[in-house]
């Protein structure tokens, strides 16, 4: 029988898995992007998902009690101790991938923050109101390019169609509950994504229209986050983030 | 011995309150609104922070900037606490701040601007140019140097500036 604690730091995991190798695919951007600005911007994202990831780590650790730190759960666990969204693993691609990738999770966060501001759980509910206003301003700026690269040339805008469609299939995955969820909904912890998914459709519906492309349809939908399955990429993202700390244990800076 | 015999918190606040942002060091952990609240214990002093951006790096600077003020005052024990409620906001930095940031070459956040919609929400009309004034200005890109800042363009003197911004 699973406690009321095990399912907070779960769900803690969860949060903080998914911002963490969401920032470190956004890391792996730094030098290359397409433009300066953009290039900064990109690694600006990744700072703040890497800020949020460490609130959530380092509280779930603290619920664990077994003395571990952030850094700990950051660098010691396999990729099937995982419970980031498959989406947040997909390579990065080129700029329009990473970009319809970013932008799908974007408006995931955004509307499950502000789900979670009112949260019974405190620091929960804290790193939701603080998270909130960092990720407005990546949906934004996501939301944003879906536009310019929609609604700009014929090449980009089929190039951004293909990562829509190519994408798709890993937002099922986002929006999956289990027993965990059904704990913590009933004491006012977690929220019914259910309805975070109403809100995400309109969002990604509004943005898509104006970027003049095509919702792909609903078929067959890639799950496994909350079993901690993963897609093949997740190992070879953990082996470069992870190597240090497991090749040198408690290397400090 | 006992700190709270020794020091008021007023003391306390007084003695770490002039740490300046290492990223920013003509603004103070005080006036940036970063400094929270100053406890003294009996046995130890507790230094509350908010951090501007969750992933601000500046954060751990100005942890060990406040415990070595305080060892350097006589403190040994000190404990940093780290809230982030009620979330950092850049209302509560003071006008004299401001001023300092604008003297600096940063375009001070434009108070009460914070964008209402989330999608395609406009940036801010008038950010004023640091360097010359004009109001003629234009944003480059939403994400700037640092976290906090974004980066505008000035149309009329043509220098790039930062902008502080507003959340």
């Amino acid at each position: 029988m699973m406690t009321q604690q095990d399912a907070l730091i779960n769900y803690c995991l969860r949060l903080g898995d998914s911002s963490l190798i969401l920032g470190q695919r956004m890391a792996e951007w730094c030098s290359n992007g397409p433009t300066l600005e953009e290039d900064i911007a990109l690694t600006n994202v990744s700072l703040d998902l890497f800020g949020q990831a460490r609130t959530m780590l380092a509280y779930a650790a603290n619920l664990e009690g077994k003395g571990k730190t952030e850094d700990d759960l950051a660098y010691r666990r396999s990729e099937r101790e995982y419970y980031n969204t498959l989406l947040s693993e997909r390579p990065n691609g080129h700029f329009g991938d990473t970009i319809a990738r970013n932008f799908l999770h974007d408006a995931f966060l955004y509307h499950l923050y502000t789900a979670l501001k009112n949260s019974k759980d405190e620091t929960i509910a804290a790193h939701a109101a603080k998270s909130i206003k960092e990720i407005a301003y990546h949906l934004r700026h996501t939301g944003e390019w879906v536009v310019r690269l929609g609604d700009g040339t014929e090449e980009s805008h089929q190039k951004i169609q293909q990562s829509f469609d190519d994408l798709w299939m890993f937002t099922g995955d986002l929006f999956e509950m289990n027993e965990v969820d059904e704990l913590l909904i009933k004491a006012g912890i977690a929220v019914d994504l259910n309805e975070v998914k109403k809100n995400w459709d309109s969002t990604v519906n509004e943005v898509l229209q104006r970027a003049t492309l095509q919702r792909p349809k609903d078929d067959y939908m890639q799950t496994g986050r909350l079993q901690g399955m993963h897609s093949e990429y997740l190992g070879h993202l953990l082996t470069d983030m992870q190597y240090l700390q497991r090749a040198y244990p408690d290397a400090t800076w | 011995m006992n700190l709270k015999e020794k020091y008021t918190e007023q003391e306390v606040w007084d003695m770490i309150a002039q740490i300046p942002d290492p990223e920013i060091p003509v603004i103070t952990i005080e006036e940036l609104g970063v400094l929270r609240k100053v406890e003294v214990l009996p046995e130890k002093v507790v230094v509350t922070i908010t951090p501007t951006y969750t992933g601000c790096p500046a954060m751990k600077m100005f942890e060990d900037d406040i415990i070595k003020t305080l060892h350097d005052n006589g403190i040994e024990n000190v404990e940093i606490k780290m809230v982030y409620t009620p979330a950092w906001t850049t209302d509560w930095m003071s006008e004299a701040a401001m001023q300092k940031l604008k003297d600096y070459g940063i375009a001070p956040p434009v108070k009460g601007t914070q964008d209402k919609g989330v999608l395609f929400g406009s940036a801010p009309k008038e950010v004023q140019c640091p360097q010359c004034g004009s109001k003629n200005t234009e944003l480059k890109s939403q994400f700037g140097s640092t976290a906090c800042k974004a980066l505008y363009q000035c149309k009329d003197c043509l220098e790039p500036f930062d902008y502080f911004k507003c959340i």
